[in-house]
Formats: structure tokens, sequence, C-alpha cells
């Protein structure tokens, strides 16, 4: 059981240090499915442990917010690129002191 | 100590001042009371707030013809007066409190001020020295300002003064009287200030309203602890209650009120003003600051009787200022140059010789109001004189100027020697009377201060002596391109007419008339004897007075007066010159020091608040412009803090959940 | 078993997103992380979240990524110069605290004896699952329903583009096209296709104008940069050769092809 958290939680901090690290948009958001899919790891997990299935309900709906998520994020991205000719999160810093 | 005793003996003896009880029913011509007030009041409305929206042809009748209309309705006012006087004059000697009630002015809770009048033996008096001399006045101006382009404001100003100075004078209550006498004081700044174009004028102006309203705040006070008291500011509830009051009370009434009649009647300390008010034109200063307004501060002692018998200790104080003031006015009187000015000083000195005899209680009170009238007509008669030489003169002020002339204006010498005559106090004329009476009854009452009336006389016949020397004897001094010629007759029939009352004005006392007359207001007074039999004491007066007559004929009238003042002389007269240093005195006292205290607060302001809210604001600034770098743009550096958050958050569970 | 196979390969992967340069590559690496997970929801008794995870997830999102990626360009790679001072250092600190500080906190806590979803599952998993999702959760069911319609509308906001020009109609490209060909000499008709007149019919092969040159136009612009052009007249041998080998098409009877054959059919006449 254990081993499945600690990789839960070992997918969940390298997602984040991708977040933090890389520049281009689509691997940042990439980087952030990976977050999502290190819970959704931790959420089956504990339904097995707790022998119900709430935890696997509670991933199926993460997954359809992450759907959701992708299209209207990955669209911004595009219309981010189309006016700026650039997917690096570090160009569209203009919103600052 | 002496004096003090005996105002307390007064009171023991149930010497108490009449309690006031007008009838308000009276009816008949009294009904038409208010009309005196009115008629004035409706002058300075049309020349005033009427007039200047006229158009065209309408207003440059307005400009053209507007001092008669002024001059109308104070004329009005004053066969008013005199009809009213007559009429009370047919009335019993009981009888003769008449009030009116117009509306109430104001009402909340218990407290209830009405807008009421009261007509009664001292009002009457007043009311025709008012409209007499003030239509006089109005006439003169005619002449006088005829070349001034503002002669409709003028006489505007002249009738609001009028109709406040009968406010003051005919309202029943300490409210209604305020009322008045804000009303004057907006007057008089209006009239000092109307060559407002002159820097010296808008000056004395603003000195003269500032020190009146030191005055002021003491009338208001007292009003205020009036109401405390006795829960009324009427005269008649005043008068009736003031015995229950306590001591102290009174007595702080008492000084309060005097405080009031020093700033109106320029009395010292808030002397200052009076000489500079002569910046005003000259039928001004003969209106306000010599007839009328400036003896509202006698009015208000007398009027107030009923708590200054009550009062020993503020009764001294009015003796010891009148005392005062009426030296320190004589002093001015003898080194100044300037005809006004040696006039202003004596209007001070003589004033003070009513507030002398008004500090005297009952038996001093009708020769105050004696002396007023008769000072009221001979000062108006030789300042209108002042202002017939200045006439002829080309506005020159300076005695050291004129010399010689008689020869060119005789009808001005001719009246201007009755007001002198009569204010020095020769034998038989109105100013003999009253200041007489006023200095046999001081020294009845107490020694120091009679003789010091008596110097003052002295002094009075010796400046006006050199005045009159100066002025219309001696040899010319004028200018090359002055010619004197006589003023125009609307300008001196006036005079004429001031100069007969001046000659005249002693036959109020025939009998005593005056005495009884005011009885009933002031109360009757048991009448001391004096140290010395009444003609000893009239000899030895005239006697000081041909002293200080003499003195100035060997002073000023053998010797020849230089054109320029001369540097060399003596501390005295520097002391003279320079105000006695009244102004000096202010500085020192109150400006410097207020300024001193305003200047720190105003720093204090600058640099500690200011400094705390700025330097506040400062560092949040600062710290602001530091942090918002921390705004650099970039979603990274914001998901870095989010993360440290984060381990914060991680952190803190682990330390609750293992700790 | 499946477990110690499957997370080495997974943590591979997934530092593997971190280092690659080109986000395609890490979007290859991101599946593999995908597809793993889905094995081990299988291992954990979660059928359905397993098809779900490889059908959704990895088929459908991640394919969605990929068709982006093209969009913006498949060859833009990461610099790997870190423009912020002390992100990368402090990037990396935190992580590595934040990771250390969640495994040790995560293996200090006991968890009891596994229950296992045997009963849950025991009349199946996908009719437990319906069986709550449309009972307990059906209002957190229609939430999503209409997040996702409100997502579908957001991308069609953001994806339009408001037309600024009137669109251009037949008789306008037309006129535009002979202006062209007015002003700059630009042929009014379409391109030659490569090898039409040529011997050989191929997309590398210019068509041969009536002089026996190369129509240059008639090839694509990509192959001719690359250089992969070939010419007409060089394969003319090969043609011998294959003409050698299967004999001459004159010689050919008329069902080697209708090339030859003379317009005067009643076919054509028509």
């Amino acid at each position: 059981m254990t081993q499945y958290v600690v990789l839960s939680a070992i997918l969940f901090t390298i997602g984040c240090v991708g977040v933090l690290t890389r520049r281009n948009a689509l691997v940042v958001f990439m980087c952030v499915e990976l977050m999502l899919n290190a819970c959704n790891l931790a959420f089956v997990a504990f339904a097995r442990q707790h022998g119900n299935l709430d935890g696997q309900i509670t991933a199926f709906f993460v997954m359809v917010v992450a759907a959701a998520e992708v299209v209207i994020g990955l669209a911004i991205i595009m219309t981010i690129f189309r006016t700026r000719r650039s997917a690096s999160v570090d160009d569209a810093s203009l919103l600052k002191y | 100590m002496n004096l003090l005793s005996q105002t307390v003996r007064l009171v023991e003896e149930g010497g108490a001042a009449p309690v006031v009880s007008p009838d308000t029913g009276a009816g008949g011509v009294f009904d038409l009371l208010w009309l005196v007030i009115a008629l004035p009041l409706l002058g300075a409305f049309l020349l005033l707030a009427v007039a200047p929206f006229l158009q065209g042809s309408l207003k440059a009748a307005a400009d053209k013809h507007g001092h008669l209309v002024g001059t109308a309705m104070s004329t009005l006012s004053f066969v008013l007066s005199l009809v009213l006087f007559v009429a009370l004059l047919g009335r019993g000697a009981e009888e003769r409190q008449i009030g009116q009630h117009l509306w109430t002015w104001f009402e909340t809770g218990s407290l209830s001020v009405g807008m009421d009048l009261l007509y009664d033996q001292l009002a009457a008096l007043f009311l025709l020295l008012i409209t007499g001399v003030g239509s006089l006045i109005h006439v003169y101006a005619i002449g006088y300002m005829e070349h001034d382009e503002r002669r409709r404001r003028f006489f505007g100003y002249l009738n609001l003064f009028v109709a406040a100075m009968l406010t003051l004078i005919l309202s029943a209550n300490f409210v209604g009287l305020f009322l008045g006498w804000e009303g004057v004081g907006l007057a008089s700044y209006l009239l000092i200030g109307f060559w407002q174009h002159k820097p010296s004028a808008a000056a004395a102006a603003k000195k003269a309203f500032v020190i009146n309203r030191v005055g002021d705040i003491g009338l208001s006070l007292a009003i205020a602890l009036m109401f405390a008291t006795f829960g009324t500011a009427d005269f008649a509830g005043v008068s009736e209650r003031a015995g229950d009051a306590s001591q102290d009370t009174l007595t702080a009434l008492g000084l309060l009120l005097l405080l009031g009649a020093c700033g109106k009647s320029a009395q010292v300390p808030l002397q200052a003003w009076l000489l500079d008010a002569m910046e005003g034109p000259t039928p001004v200063s003969a209106l306000i600051h010599a007839a009328t307004m400036v003896t509202a501060g006698v009015y208000l002692v007398v009027r107030a009787n009923f708590i200054f018998e009550l009062a020993p200790i503020a009764q001294t104080a009015v003796v010891v200022v009148a005392t005062v003031t009426l030296l320190w006015g004589a002093v001015l009187g003898c080194a100044k140059d300037d005809i006004k000015k040696a006039l202003a000083g004596s209007t001070m000195s003589q004033i003070g010789y009513m507030m002398l005899a008004a500090g005297l209680g009952p038996v001093g009170y009708p020769f105050a109001i004696f002396h007023l009238l008769t000072h009221g007509f001979f000062k108006a008669n030789m300042f209108l004189g002042a202002g017939s030489v200045m006439h002829g003169m080309n506005d020159d002020v300076d005695m050291r100027h004129y010399g010689g002339l008689n020869k060119a204006m005789p009808v001005t010498f001719l009246t201007f020697a009755m007001g002198y005559l009569a204010i020095i106090g020769f034998p038989g004329f109105s100013g003999f009377w009253s200041k007489d009476r006023i200095i046999e009854t001081a020294l009845a009452d107490n020694l120091v201060v009679g003789l010091l009336a008596v110097l003052g006389a002295g002094i009075t016949a010796f400046y006006m002596t050199r005045l009159m020397l100066m002025t219309f004897l001696t040899e010319k001094r004028w200018a090359k391109d002055v010619h004197p010629h006589e003023s125009p007759k609307v300008m001196t029939v006036p005079l004429m007419v001031l100069a007969a009352l001046s000659v005249l004005g002693g036959v109020l006392l025939l009998g005593d008339w005056i005495v009884t007359w005011l009885e009933p207001v002031t109360g009757h007074a048991e009448h001391h004897e004096p140290p010395l039999p009444a003609l000893v004491i009239t000899l030895i007066i005239t006697a000081v007075v041909a002293i200080g007559v003499a003195t100035a004929w060997f002073l000023v009238g053998k010797r020849d007066v230089p054109r320029e003042a001369p540097q060399e002389v003596s501390f005295a007269t520097r002391a003279a010159r320079a105000d006695l240093y009244g102004d000096a005195i202010n500085d020192a006292v109150v400006v410097r020091p207020g300024a001193s205290l305003v200047g720190g607060l105003a720093t204090f302001d600058r640099v500690g608040v200011d400094g705390v809210v700025e330097g506040g604001s400062a560092g949040i600034g600062g710290l602001s412009t530091t942090m918002r770098r921390l705004q650099n743009g970039f979603v990274r550096s914001y998901a870095l803090s989010v993360l440290a958050g984060a381990l914060l958050v991680v952190l803190a569970l682990l330390a609750v959940n293992f700790a | 078993m499946t477990f110690w196979i499957l997370a080495p390969i997974m943590v591979a992967a997934a530092l593997g997103i971190l280092f690659v340069r080109k986000a395609v590559h890490a979007a290859l690496l991101l599946a593999v992380v995908m597809i793993s997970i889905a094995f081990l929801y299988a291992v954990m008794e979660a059928p359905f979240l397993f098809a779900v995870q490889i059908i959704v997830y990895t088929g459908a999102i991640l394919m969605l990524f990929l068709f982006v990626m093209m969009l913006i360009g498949v060859d833009a790679s990461d610099s790997t110069v870190e423009t912020i001072r002390g992100q990368r250092v402090m990037a990396t600190v935190l992580g590595l605290l934040f990771g250390t500080v969640l495994v040790v906190g995560i293996s200090q806590v006991t968890y009891g004896t596994v229950v296992g979803l045997d009963t849950a599952n025991s009349g199946g998993n996908v009719p437990a699952i319906a069986n709550i999702l449309f009972s307990r959760y059906v209002f957190a069911f229609e939430a999503t329903s209409a997040l996702l319609i409100t997502a579908v509308l957001g991308a069609m906001v953001l994806a339009h583009r408001e037309r600024l020009t009137p669109k251009a109609t037949q008789a306008s490209l037309a006129a535009q096209r002979i202006r062209d060909f007015g002003e700059h000499g630009k042929h009014p008709g379409p391109l030659p296709s490569p090898g039409v007149y040529a011997r050989h019919n191929a997309v590398d092969t210019p068509a041969l104008l009536p002089d026996g040159t190369a129509a240059e136009s008639s090839v694509s612009r990509v192959l001719a940069a690359r250089g992969t052009v070939r010419s007409a007249p060089a394969l003319a041998d090969d043609i011998d050769v294959v003409t050698a080998q299967i004999g001459d098409p004159a010689s050919m009877p008329e069902t080697s092809g209708k090339a030859g054959t003379p317009a005067n059919t009643t076919e054509d006449v028509k």
C-alpha cells in the first residue's frame, strides 16, 4: 500500500519541479497532467485500501475535469501563440509591477 | 476701599436698581415703535440690496439721488422719535416703560428669545440723539461726500448703522441688544474701510473689527451666563431675578459686560482701534466714533445697572477702567498733530468720563447719560467742523499745516468755537454742566478718582486749546497750493444746529430734569454731600481749566508752530505720539505670543502630525516599491511561491500530527 | 510484482519529461507514464478506470496535446538557458525538500490491512461504479456535464477569429488572378502537373515543356529545396531498359492503353 502512495508522491513532486523549470507552455501543461495522474493513483490506491469505490469515482471526476481543463488550456495556449508567435510562459509576463 | 465700602452699603440700604417691567399694551402711537428701526433699515435695503441690481437710467437715478433716500429715512425716523418722545412725556412717570413684542425670534426647549422692543426714558433720549445727530450728519454728508462716486453706498451704510444702533437701543433683551451690537460693529467696519483703496483704511477697519470681537466675546459670554443663571436674557427677567444669583456670578457678569463695553467704547485696554478708525470719512468719525456707537458701552453699563448695582467689584473695575481711559485719551490728545486723531483722543477721554459716572452707581447714571448727550452734540459739531476744515484744506489733516483759518472759514470757526467752549467746560456751555456734575459726584464718592477727573479736565482744556490755536488762530502755515474756503450751506447748517445744541445742551439739567426723568430706569439715589460746597468745586474746576487754557496759550499760542513736528521732544511726548505704546503693548502681550503659539502649532502640525502621516506613507511607499518587485509577471515565480506555501502547509501538518 | 516493474519505468519516464528538450518527446514519455498508471489501475482492481485512462487520457487528451504541438511547431525545442535568476536552483531545492517531506511523512503512516475491492466489485466493477455514480454522485455528475459544455463553448470562443475582410468570392479570385497576370506576369492557370509531358510521372520529376526543358513550377518547392528533383531525360535510359524488357509499345496490341487511340470513336465525339 505504502509503495503506491510513495510513487504517487514522487510523481507529483516531479510534476511540480517540471512546472517550475520548463518554459514551454505545453510541457508545463503536461507536467500539470502528470501531477493530476499522480493524485489519481493515490485515490485509486486508497479506494482499494478502504474497500469502497468512492476513490475510483473521484479519480473519474478528476479525469473529466482534467479533460475540460485541457480543452480550455490548450485553446488559451493556441490563442497566445497566435498573437505572440511563442509558446514560452516567460514571454507572457506583461502583467506585473 | 472707600469706593467698595460705599457701594456695598448702597446694596444694604436696599438701593437696588428698579425692576424693568414694560407695559406691552400701550397702543396708540407707540405701536409704530418698530418703524423707528424699520425706516433706516428699509433705506439701507433699498440703497445696498436693490439699487445695485437696477439697470440703465434707474441705476443712474439711484446713484444720483440715493443719498436723498438715506437722509429722508433717517429724518423720518427722527420725526417719529420726536413724536414718540412727546407721547412719552404725556404719560405718567409710572407708565413710561413701553414694550412691543414683534415676533418670537427663536425658541429651543425652555429657552425663548423674542424680538421685543423696549421704549423707556433712557431709550427715548438715545433715540433722539441717534436719529437727531444722525440726520444732521446725513445732511452734512450730502455735501461732504458730493464728489465721491460711491456716495449711494455710503448712505446705505450710514442707514444700516442707524438701524443697527436703534436695534441696540430699543431691544428689550440682551440677545437683541447683541444683534444691534454686532450690526454697528459691521457698519463701523464697512465705514472705516469705506476708502478701502487706502491700505491704511483697510487695516484700520480690520483692526477695529478684531478688537471689537474681543469685547464681543465678553458680551456673548455674559449673555450665555445669563441664560445659564436666569434662564432668560430679557431685561425684565434678569432685573427681576438678579438678586437671586450668587455674588460670584454677578461679579463675573459685570466684568464680562465691562469687557464688552470696553471693546465698543474704546476703553483701556481695548482702546487701540479708535484712533486708527479716523481713516474713515469724517461724517463717519462724527457719527460713529464720537456721537453714537462708542457710547454703546456706556449705554450697556447704564442699562445693566441692575447687575452692576449688585456687583460692587465689577463697578469698581468700571471706575478704574474709566479713570485710566480718561487720562489716557487726554494725554493722546495733547500730542497728536492729526486733527481727527486729537479729537479721537478727546472722545476716548470723554467716554472715560461717562464710564466713570456710570461706575458710580445710581447717583452717576443720569450724569453719564447727560454727558453722553452733550458730548454727542459738541463732539459731532467739532468732528464735522474738522471735516469742514479738511474740506477746505484739500483733505490735509495735519494741524501744523493749518493756522489762521478763522478768517478763511468764519462759520466753521464760530461753530467749532462753541464746541470747544462746551468741551473744556466753559461756564454756561453744555459741557460745563455735564462734566461738572460728574466730577462733583466722583469727588463725593472717592477723592483720588475725583482729583484725577479734575486733572483730566485741565488736560482737556490744554489740548483742546492747543487744537483750537493751531487750527484757527496763530499765523498761516498753509501749503502754497491750498486755498481755504468756507464749506457749502448743506455742511454749515448742521454745524450751526449742533453748535446751538452745544451751547444750550445744559437746559436738560434745569431743575434736575434729567435726573428725575431717568430715575425710574436707573433707580433713586441718595445724593451724598461732596467734601466741599458745590460752588467751591465748580470754581476749582474752572480754575484748573483756566490753567490748562493758559498753559496752551503760552506753549502754543505765544510761540511759532513749526510746520514739521519737532523730533527732539521729551519722552512723554514721544510716548503720547505713539498712542502711549498701546499698539506695542497689544503686540507684546497678545499678537506676538499668539503668533508664536500659532507658529509653534503650525510647526508641530507640519513636523509632528504631518511627519507621522507622511513618514508612514513614505515608509509604506518605500516598502511597496521594494515588495512590488515580487510581482515580476513570471507565472513560474508565482508557482514557486505556491510550492513554498504547500511545503509549509505539509510541514505544519506533519508537525501537528507527529509532534 | 507488476508494481515493481512499472514503478522504475514510470519514475524514469517522469524524470525524462523534466530533461528532454523537445516537447514531443515529453509527450511520448508522458504517454508511457499514463499507460503504466493504467496498468496499475488494472492491478488495483479498477478495470473501468484502466479503460478510461487509456481511452480518454492517453488516447484523447494526450492526442490533443500532440495536435496542438503540431500546430505550434513540432520542431520547437526549449532553450536551456534559465531567464529567471535563481528559479532553477530554488525549484530543485524546494522540490527535493517537498518530495522528501512527503515521502518521509507518508512512510511514517501505518495503514491497516488492505480491505480489497472483492466485495465492492462483486457485481462487476462497471455496474458498481455506475450504481454509485448515478445515485450518490448524480449531482456532481450533472455538474461535470455542465462543466464540459462550458469548456466546449470556451474552446470555441477562444479559437474563434472574427473575419475582418469579406470572404473572397469566385469572381473576385478570378479577377485577382488575371490582375496578377497583368501586373507580374504570374501564370493565371493551374500549375502544370509533374511529369505530364515527360515519360515519367513521379512527383519528383518535373514536366517537360514543348522545347524539352524542365518546367520548374511543376514540382513542389520542398522537393526542389531538398535537391531531390530528378530530371526527365536522365530517366530516359531507364525507360529504354524497361521498354526493352516489356517490348516496344508501338508493337503492343490496342489493349495496352488508350494513349495512342485516335479520337474518332463515337464516345469521344460526344
